[in-house]
């Protein structure tokens, strides 16, 4: 069977499953669609959380990112496993104790104020949204290489799945489907990195594969530090992204952004107790730890294949174009992979220096090429294609939720119109799911930067205004409603503005009005590793506001002694 | 000191324990350290790349369990019963 048959069959029969699990699990009330009963087992919950979290970014991206950054790209792995520490010691097991649906839900009745409620859902909808338009490219780019159908109709057919998806399920249906969607994940990240390990090294656990020797007895590493420095591109295993302080800030963006998205807290809404909170989130990273500690050996290994493949450094000559193997021409066709041959000789030049004929090699591709470059079989190819798009989609659904939840529940239900009924909030719940599908879709068309990308930024923009609004909400009893409004702003204002400065209005390229550019930067600071420094903003402007308004009133003070304990 | 106050007060020195750990392995080991760490080897990784890449990863996981398993333990001792909490 031909590899597209192969992954039409594959992918249309995940597809099945999941709206099979959406219809079985439909929510049939505002507690079910909000956090599906209440009820969801620690290690499912766990298993769902690390399929909400893991999205397009890290199944498509991040390999393809650490693969061309090398130690550089450490910021992704300790980043988004980091903040999972936070989220089980500081955030998760006191909202749990608190009970509502959503997060601002907590941050309305922490600081006994609407407009706090209405601020922290503003800040929710910008970080998630930000963070929608990562999976939509992720959709597109896996649609457009797997099924052969070019990019924007990939992501119109990716929205319209997501859609039926999101509308139907509700939290109940979400978790269920989320938990296939893990395992489906997971078996196609696994199963390529084994066999290239395999190939590589002997050794099929790519944990251990990644520190062990090739078939010359020389170690991995090693060898690909001193190929691709011959090649005159910078050592792997020591490049730093810009600069340690850089990288010191950017993993601290990712690590706090993790512990403040919505959709990743409200997952801990549907375990039973404070105690299986706790214990859900160490699930969560142990099922997040399997793919992540994978990764790097996928993008170790993937780069040392590329190279080999087109450089033939152990050979006289490199790749001759006519001779390029049919991956390679498939990603031409896509765009994403160009070549251009710079001297005339028809051959492939492929080096770090002005020489490199390799135009264009999207790193978002070497997740999904890899498989082809190692010269894997049909099936394992066309699960890859299935595992990116069940990473993308789960997430999606779970940004959706927040989104939708947070302007029914919190703006429509909490602000606007308290006495709706049950029956409403729900139907405006959906109402408010294809509104944000829209508007992610629109900057699917019109992407912002590469996917991973995007999705640091959101990290930024949770970082910098929800997680030090629940840190202080949690862990000071002094903190009030002013403070921690200001704070909000204040934080979310500082990242927005130093983004668009440098990246454009609305990522409109040609309104950064102080360009992108590594001397425009604060302290050589990269604009998506800025979250943490908002973070401090605003814990300071929070703190001195907070000082010269009253106090929290007594009952607020019984809410977070109450929160504090089990 | 009453009870709630007690509990409180563990919790939060047990947390910052935690978090002490958590800060060396990834901030230190992975990003302020990784140069000199780097001429240890392990295997065929340097040191300070493994902490950055696979080790505190590892070390964040067990230390959520740790946590995780010493709350218990508190959660006992200070005699709430939280799995009936719904």
């Amino acid at each position: 069977m031909d590899l597209k048959t192969l992954t039409f069959l594959i992918v249309g029969a995940t597809f099945v499953v999941y709206i099979g699990i959406a219809f079985w699990a439909r929510a049939r009330n505002t507690n079910e669609f909000y956090i599906a009963g209440g009820d969801i087992h620690p290690v499912a919950n766990g298993m769902a959380t690390a399929a909400d979290w893991m999205s397009a970014a890290s199944f498509i991206s991040m390999a393809g990112l650490i693969a061309f950054f090398g130690y550089g790209g450490s910021v992704f792995l300790m980043g988004w496993t980091g903040g999972y520490v936070l989220l089980a010691l500081l955030i998760a097991p006191y909202l749990r104790k608190h009970g509502s649906f959503t997060v601002p839900e907590f941050i309305g009745d922490r600081y006994y104020s609407k407009t706090a409620r209405v601020v922290a859902v503003v800040c929710l909808i910008i970080a998630s949204v930000t963070y929608v338009i990562g999976q939509m490219k992720g959709i597109g780019v896996a649609f457009s290489r797997f099924l052969e159908v070019d990019y924007d109709q990939g992501l119109t057919v990716g929205m319209a799945i997501v859609f039926i998806y999101a509308v139907m399920g509700g939290m109940k249906g979400i978790t269920y489907t989320q938990i296939a969607q893990y395992v489906i994940m997971i078996i196609a990240y696994t199963i390529p990195a084994i066999f290239i390990s395999f190939i590589l090294t002997g050794n099929p656990i790519p944990q251990f594969g990644l520190g062990g020797t090739l078939e010359d007895g020389s170690y991995l590493l090693d060898k690909l530090d001193q190929i691709i420095t011959d090649l005159g591109f910078k050592e792997y295993t020591t490049n730093s992204r810009l600069s340690l302080f850089n990288m010191f800030f950017y993993t601290l963006s990712l690590m706090i952004g993790t512990a403040g998205l919505p959709h990743v807290i409200m997952r801990f809404f549907t375990v039973p107790s404070v105690k299986a909170a706790r214990s859900s989130a160490g699930w969560a990273l142990v099922f997040i730890a399997i793919l992540y500690t994978t990764a790097p050996a996928v993008a170790a290994m993937a780069r040392l294949n590329l190279i080999t493949t087109i450089d033939q450094p152990e050979q006289e000559q490199n790749l001759a174009y006519k001779d390029r193997p049919s991956w390679f021409r498939n990603w031409e066709k896509t765009g994403l992979l160009q070549f251009e041959d710079k001297n005339g000789d028809g051959f492939i030049q492929y080096t770090g220096t002005e020489n490199n004929e390799m135009v264009k090699v999207d790193r978002d591709i070497m997740v999904l090429a890899n498989p082809e470059i190692a010269g894997l079989p049909n099936w394992v190819i066309a699960l890859v294609a299935a595992g990116g798009l069940a990473a993308a989609l789960s997430t999606a659904a779970g940004l959706l939720l927040a989104i939708a939840s947070s302007i029914s529940h919190d703006l429509l239900k909490g602000v606007f119109r308290p006495k709706i009924s049950e029956k409403q909030e729900l139907r405006a719940s959906r109402i408010a799911m294809a509104a944000s599908i829209a508007v992610a879709g629109y900057f699917g068309f019109n992407p912002p930067d590469f996917a991973a990308g995007t999705v640091a930024l959101a990290f930024g923009l949770a970082a910098s205004s929800i997680f030090p609004a629940l840190l202080m909400g949690i862990f000071s009893k002094t903190m009030n409603k002013e403070g921690a409004i200001a704070g909000m702003l204040a934080g979310i204002g500082v990242t927005l503005l130093y983004v668009f400065q440098h990246k454009g209005i609305m990522f409109i390229e040609s309104t950064a009005f102080l360009g992108n550019m590594e001397p425009n930067w604060f302290l050589g600071i990269e604009p998506n590793a800025f979250g943490s420094i908002g973070a401090i903003v605003n814990f300071s402007i929070a703190y001195l506001v907070a000082k010269k308004n009253p106090q929290p009133p007594m009952e607020v003070r019984e809410m977070i002694e109450r929160i504090r304990l089990p | 000191m009453n009870k709630d106050q007690g509990y409180w007060k563990e919790n939060i020195s047990l947390i910052i324990k935690c978090l002490v750990i958590w800060f060396v392995v990834s901030y230190g080991f992975g990003i302020i350290l990784v140069d000199s760490l780097n001429t240890i080897r392990l295997g065929g990784y340097k040191l300070g790349f493994w902490f950055s890449q696979q080790g505190s990863i590892y070390i964040f996981v067990i230390l959520i369990f740790y946590y995780t398993f010493k709350m218990g333990e508190i959660d006992q001792k200070y005699g709430s019963n939280n799995d009936q909490d719904k």
